[in-house]
């Protein structure tokens, strides 16, 4: 772990534990949502947030199935198979790379250690013999990469990383979700290639910290998936440009953490260890005072991927925050930050209340809605009838049309 | 969507009950919908787990594949669900009626009937179209022989997955997206897509909000996900019983693990068959809009087609659409959300509602009429009778906008002038220019202009046009690949491996 000066503070709050190890995944996840300081505090001290949501009563509801893992493992090991024969191929004819034979290696363990930080030396030395042009690999086999997230060293683990290509370091994604006939899942597709541009981001960091010109590492990526509904394997070459701007620009954004830390109180806590007789050390009222002081900053979205979304989610329905109604009811709704103020604003016109010059036009267009709206919502009274409600109903769709 | 939508789920979230988006309902709920759950494996592309499917709520029938990995369990799978959804697709092929059609009019015949599906949501949706994907190109004969109902099945599921991209078409359909049409919650459109919360915001147990009660269904223990991802947690046992099956001993055995498997995947299918009723059930107690019968008309009309397509051709959809073909089908969905779009808010006036927030219609009383009115246009005049209405809104209309009655079919005018009204509100003058019948001085058919005193809802909607005919087939441009070779399957699509 590095010593940077906030890694104190944020010990502190974490306690006793060692720090939950940053993944790839966590630091998209991190991205995805930038505004969320209790996110960032929570990633940046180590937090296991499955454990603590459990503890704040709202356990998340995510778990992998036991088939999708088996699934995921059997296609790696399919295209890892026989010296990585598969992978060898695709790249061979799909990439016209010539591959005389599969010079691989294995980063998995280093002198029968698995030992991540060793891991990380290996792939450290190696990188810079085949950017120094001392040595040729093919293959980099899970090479460990390390990549300072919000003043702590995450070590990251590439599926692979190819060198030969267009004589650039390109990671290799090896993903289980298929690609029907050319078309893969968009959403699955970006997190991918958001994954790949961590990757990317910690390659070029490490290889300028030796001394290389980071851009070896070329800012494609090649994603492999079953093709249609079979297990053969299929590579695509994705660009990740953009995905490495934004998530760059965000890891920059990220190094705040330790100043949010800072502003907590001083008896803020998020431990979550357990004394020698298997109690909590701290009450869950204390942990729960402790997740508050940090601001959550809640989205739908969020539910798809934060452990801790359900607790949020609970806080910004307390607090009737738009938010929950989802993007377009905030959108909506500028400015105004609950549901409830909305409401009043539209129902109680004229109640003396001095609009904000910035809200008026907003209110005035919601409460034209609200008009609309309930006139409307059920058939009005002195409606005449006309001859439309004899028509007969088989009348051709478009007639109104004229 | 539209600002009306948000003061509905602001209402919502306030009150803890779900608001209505409609006053009418505007899709079509057949008297026999086949209901189909679906589940698949997870991680797998389209992996067949177990289907719930049937028209009769209280005779369910479960297909299940205990060995998801097997292929030859696969194509069991999809013969077993061919037998029950052919006969049904078939069963609406015994009445047939005429019509008129075409340019110049000419007499067609269609059935009376059109199958409907109901899937829970979206996710339904896209199994069906990869379930159709996965088996419409298979062959009946060589080495990877199937049963000859298999790719006809995958030929309809094809043709349901694509013409449920048609807004207002009602052949394939998932309670999802109904209920979220017709009613708004006080939840974002993700958590909307769960099935159990949101009947929950909808039609909430006795004693409870929409709001808490939708906050209890999210539990997956006490309410499984409606497909066609399976819970996580039951993926565990599921897990454990599909090792078992593959361990067993003999037949017996297995047989016995394969009754446990199909108890637990009812298990996880029985409630969400129960919810699928219910939202069938809320759905019928609106009444329907007047145009869901036209729209029906029209699902009747491409059934028809289809059924004598596969008589006549039959060859399967290709893997990827020409791009002729594609852009007479970009053509036709553009012309379907015109018309569904502008068909809704005739039929409704709170969908209406949304045009007048914005403009694009308002609803005005009659304060004074001239029905005899005729201006000069050479020596016989033409017959323009005229009208002024007073609105309570500015009106945002422009002079000499077309607008057409709400309410009237056919009945057609043009703003001549708008201004404040002396006491309050405005005033906008009209002349009807259309849906006069065919008169050419007064007086007007009895009951055709409006009366004073009456309330009429005005708009610019409706005014679309037929969309321009594409070239012919044969006469297919360079620009789209000229003309289309039919797609042959070839031995390598029938010999695709499903695994």
């Amino acid at each position: 772990m590095s010593t940077h000066p906030s890694e104190d503070r944020l010990a502190t709050l974490r306690g006793p534990l060692a720090p939950e190890p940053c993944t790839a995944r966590g630091i998209t996840a991190l991205t995805a949502n930038p505004g969320c300081s209790r996110r960032a505090v929570l990633d940046a001290a180590g937090i296991d947030k499955a454990t603590l949501a459990a503890r704040l009563g709202r356990p998340a509801r995510f778990g992998q199935s036991p088939f999708a893992l088996a699934r995921g493992r059997a296609f790696e090991a399919l295209v890892k198979a026989n010296g990585y024969a598969e992978l060898i191929a695709l790249v061979r004819e799909k990439l016209g790379v010539p591959v005389e034979e599969a010079a691989v290696a294995d980063l998995n363990e280093v002198g029968g250690s698995a030992s991540p930080a060793l891991r990380a030396r290996e792939t450290g030395h190696l990188l810079d013999r085949l950017a120094a042009g001392a040595e040729e690999r093919l293959l980099l086999d899970h090479p460990v990469v390390p990549l300072e997230v919000a003043g702590r060293t995450a070590l990251l683990e590439p599926d692979a990383v190819t060198h030969r290509v267009d004589g650039r370091f390109h990671v290799v994604e090896i993903k289980s979700f298929a690609v029907i006939d050319g078309r893969a899942d968009p959403a699955k597709t970006a997190e991918a290639a958001k994954q790949a541009a961590v990757y990317v981001i910690a390659l070029r960091r490490l290889l300028e910290s030796l001394g290389h010109d980071p851009a070896l590492v070329a800012t494609e990526f090649l994603l492999v998936c079953p093709e249609d509904f079979s297990q053969r394997p299929v590579l695509a070459r994705i660009d990740v440009r953009q995905e490495i701007e934004a998530i760059g620009f965000q890891l920059s954004r990220l190094r705040r953490a330790d100043d949010l830390a800072r502003a907590l109180p001083a008896d803020a806590t998020l431990d979550l260890s357990l004394r020698s007789d298997g109690t909590p050390a701290r009450t869950d009222a204390e942990l729960a005072a402790g997740v508050g002081a940090l601001e959550s900053h809640y989205t739908p979205d969020c539910m798809g991927y934060c452990d801790l979304a359900r607790h949020c989610r609970a806080e910004a329905v307390e607090q009737a925050r738009p938010e929950c109604l989802g993007g377009r009811v905030r959108d909506d709704l500028p400015g105004i930050d609950s549901t409830r103020t909305a409401l009043r604003l539209i129902d109680t016109p004229g109640d003396g209340e001095t609009l904000d010059p910035g809200h008026a036009e907003v209110v005035e267009r919601l409460r034209a809605a609200a008009r609309l709206y309930d006139s409307r919502r059920r058939p009005p009274g002195p409606r005449l009838p006309t001859a439309s409600s004899e028509t007969s109903p088989d009348a051709p769709a478009g007639r109104s049309a004229g | 969507m539209s600002l009306l939508t948000t003061v509905a789920a602001l209402r919502a979230a306030e009150t803890g009950t779900a608001q209505p988006l409609t006053t009418v309902r505007h899709a079509h709920i057949d008297d026999h919908p086949v209901v189909l759950i679906p589940l698949t494996l997870a991680g797998e592309a389209c992996a067949p787990l177990a289907a719930m499917v049937g028209t009769d709520r209280d005779r369910p029938v479960l297909l299940t594949v205990p060995q998801p990995r097997d292929r030859t369990l696969r194509f069991r799978f999809a013969e077993e669900l061919a037998d029950i959804l052919l006969p049904l697709i078939d069963g609406c092929r015994t009445e047939s009626e005429t019509y008129e059609a075409g340019r110049p009019k000419e007499e067609r015949t269609r059935w009376t009937r059109a199958p409907q599906i109901l899937v829970p949501n979206p996710g339904g949706i896209e199994f069906i179209r990869l379930l159709g994907r996965s088996t419409r190109l298979r062959r009946t004969d060589g080495p990877h022989a199937v049963a000859p109902t298999v790719p006809l099945l995958g030929n309809w599921l094809t043709w349901f997955a694509d013409r449920t991209d048609f807004p207002g078409s009602g052949l394939l359909l998932a309670m999802t997206r109904l209920l979220t049409d017709h009613w708004a919650t006080g939840w974002s459109p993700g958590e909307n897509a769960h099935l159990p919360s949101l009947l929950a915001w909808i039609d909430p147990p006795p004693g409870r909000t929409g709001a808490e009660a939708a906050l209890l269904a999210e539990d997956p223990a006490e309410h499984p996900p409606a497909g066609p991802t399976t819970d996580p947690v039951f993926d565990r046992t599921l897990h454990e019983l599909t090792a078992a099956r593959d361990a067993a001993p003999d037949d017996r055995a297995r047989a016995a693990v394969d009754r446990t498997i199909a108890d637990e995947l009812r298990s996880q299918l029985a409630p969400t068959w129960e919810l699928m009723w219910r939202g069938i059930d809320l759905l019928r107690a609106l009444p329907p809009a007047a145009r869901v019968p036209g729209r029906r008309a029209v699902d009747r009309t491409v059934f028809t087609h289809y059924t004598t397509y596969l008589e006549e051709d039959g060859r399967p959809r290709a893997r990827r659409d020409h791009a002729a073909s594609a852009a007479r089908r970009l053509a036709q969905l553009e012309d379907a959300v015109a018309r569904y779009e502008s068909e809704r808010a005739f039929d409704d006036p709170l969908v209406m509602a949304r045009y007048e927030l914005t403009g694009e219609a308002f609803t005005g009383t009659v304060v004074d009429r001239d029905p005899d009115r005729m201006v000069e246009n050479g020596r016989a005049g033409l017959f323009r009778p005229a009208l002024t209405v007073r609105v309570d809104t500015r009106p945002l209309l422009a002079v000499g906008t077309t607008v057409r009655c709400a309410g009237r079919d056919g009945l057609k005018a043009e703003i001549l002038d708008r201004r404040e009204a002396a006491g309050a509100g405005w005033e906008i003058d009209l002349q009807l220019t259309g849906g006069l019948g065919r008169v050419r001085k007064p007086p007007a058919p009895e009951g055709v202009i409006p009366d004073l005193g009456e309330e009429l809802c005005w708009t610019t909607l409706g005014g679309y046009m037929t969309p321009a005919p594409l070239p012919a087939e044969e006469d297919t441009p360079w620009t789209h690949g000229g003309p289309p070779q039919p797609y042959e399957p070839t031995p390598d699509d029938a010999e695709e491996s499903w695994e």
